[in-house]
């Protein structure tokens, strides 16, 4: 066997390990993404004026300043002034949710924008508070909606999560790179670790659309935004 | 004679602006108990505005809503939803709820606003299927239903809720000729029943049959009202009258 293959095979296990927490890091996030998405998308329709200013600004704060100087700025920066003693599991999950959380916002708030109006004023009409409309009858059909974009959403987190290396956190880059810098065998080793973040993206999009075809409702016609 | 405490619902000069628009200007109804009430009138005139107006989908500027003698006050949203509950509202494109089946278009506000258990919710929402002949339909979606079964389902929908007063803004307007039948009927059923009604619609025959009293609606006021028998009577030349006129003659290039 080349060399080359068999560092690979060595070192599999190794890299294989940290994908349980770049997976753990991904789930996390996008957890944590959805819920500040739902919450913020529904400000962001139903809110008052200054509301919806903040949660803009909230959104395009995020947009526009990378994910690495996102990481740097809490990890280094603001955990350090608040003297939070975050790992680095903790912080790059915070950060790639807060992130993600903002993406999901324009989501869903598109989605609750096509949705037709009549709906949620007949739920009102038949004695259901704001909230409880938003919730049975808003909430699950825009989260149905969001399924592809929010696919999309979770292959740029997984992608995005390799950043959490440059902190120290030990998933597949940091592992990657961690073999390729004793063994020198750079080209196989980061051909290995582009097939599993593959896999990984590949796995969780493909149950993603079983998931969208198994909650599709026959002859449903309302489309999300993307 | 109708005494006060024959009045369900009193609706005094209430009053709707959007924009620097005057909607409503001071428009007052009287509904007893059985009373079925049409409203009539030219497009943009303020009769889904009212109709909005008398269950607090849309809050009046000014004005009052007594519901059996209760006052609501606009400012608290216990007595907005009460008031919802109690006043159901049938809307001209229907307003399903797309993801739920035909049976759960119905349990959903049972239950969430009723808090009745599942199965209590089922039991009834079949027994209003079965009313609007939609008891086979159960299991199907919105999208499977055609626009006759949807405003049923509707109807059904909203009497599920066992509400004193039932509000209708053009319910077959949005029908294919050929449905507007079995929506008619469905209607007529309830003011047979005794069903307590305000209805705007441009359908002769539900303005013929069905008004105790005729509310022509422009420029959001009620300009006049009546019951069909003098504002309609030959040779009249009330606004309704007029108006009623033009329906027909546009049924009759219809059809
Ligand atoms: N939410 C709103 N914001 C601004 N203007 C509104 C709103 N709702 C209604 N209007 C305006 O109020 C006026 C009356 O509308 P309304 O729908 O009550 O009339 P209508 O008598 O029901 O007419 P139609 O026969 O066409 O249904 C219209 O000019 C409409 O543009
Ligand atoms: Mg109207």
């Amino acid at each position: 066997m080349p060399h080359a293959l068999s560092v690979v095979f060595d070192s599999l296990p190794y890299l294989l390990q940290g994908s349980f927490l770049t997976i753990g890091i991904v789930v996390a996030a996008m957890c944590l993404g959805l819920v500040l998405g739902i919450c913020m998308a529904v400000g962001l329709v139903y809110g008052n004026r200054f509301v919806k200013y903040l949660l803009t600004a909230y959104v395009w704060i995020f947009r526009g300043v990378p994910v690495v100087v996102l990481l740097f700025l809490f990890y280094f920066g603001l955990f350090n002034f608040l003297d939070l003693q975050f790992s680095a599991f903790t912080a790059v999950t915070i950060v790639l949710g807060m992130t993600t959380g903002a993406y999901q916002a324009n989501i869903f708030r598109g989605a609750i924008l096509s949705l037709p109006k009549g709906q949620f004023n007949a739920a009102i009409g038949l004695g259901m508070s704001e909230l409880q409309a938003i919730k049975n009858i808003v909430l699950p059909q825009i989260l149905r909606m969001s399924i592809p974009a929010w696919s999309n959403e979770y292959s740029i987190i997984l992608k995005d999560s390799a950043l959490a290396f440059v902190i120290g956190a030990p998933e597949i880059m940091a592992r990657t790179q961690f073999v390729a810098s004793r063994t020198y065998q750079h080209l196989s080793l980061y051909i290995t670790a582009g097939i599993i973040y593959f896999l990984l993206t590949w796995a969780g999009v493909i149950a993603l659309r079983r998931l969208e075809r198994h909650l599709r409702i026959p002859g449903y016609s309302h489309q999300g935004n993307q | 004679m109708m005494t006060e405490t024959d009045q369900i619902l009193r609706v005094t000069d209430i009053s709707k602006s959007f924009g620097g628009n005057t909607i409503l200007n001071a428009v007052s109804v009287k509904l007893a108990k059985g009373e079925i009430k049409v409203l009539i009138g030219p497009s943009g005139g303020g009769k889904s505005t009212l109709l909005q107006c008398i269950n607090c989908l849309v809050v009046p500027d000014a004005g009052a809503i007594e519901l059996e003698n209760e006052t609501i006050d606009f400012r608290r949203k216990q007595d907005l939803y009460r008031l919802r509950q109690q006043v159901g509202m049938i809307f001209q494109d229907f307003n399903l709820f797309d993801h739920l089946t035909a049976l759960d278009n119905i349990t959903i506000a049972l239950r969430r606003v009723k808090k009745m258990d599942k199965n209590q919710a089922r039991q009834r929402a079949r027994l209003e299927l079965d009313q609007v002949g939609l008891g086979d339909k159960e299991a199907l979606y919105p999208a499977q239903l055609s626009g006759g079964q949807k405003q049923r389902l509707a109807i059904a929908r909203a009497l599920a809720m066992d509400p004193k007063i039932l509000l209708l803004d053009e319910p077959t307007s949005a029908l294919d000729p050929t449905l507007i039948g079995e929506v008619i009927a469905v209607i007529k059923g309830l003011a047979v029943k005794g069903m307590t009604m305000i209805m705007a619609t441009h359908q002769i025959s539900l303005i013929y049959n069905l008004a105790d009293e005729i509310l022509f609606m422009e420029n959001g006021r009620i300009v006049e009202q009546g019951p069909p028998a003098a504002l309609l009577a030959a040779g009249n030349t009330s606004r309704s009258q007029g108006f009623c006129d033009r329906l027909n003659e546009l049924a009759e290039v219809d059809g």
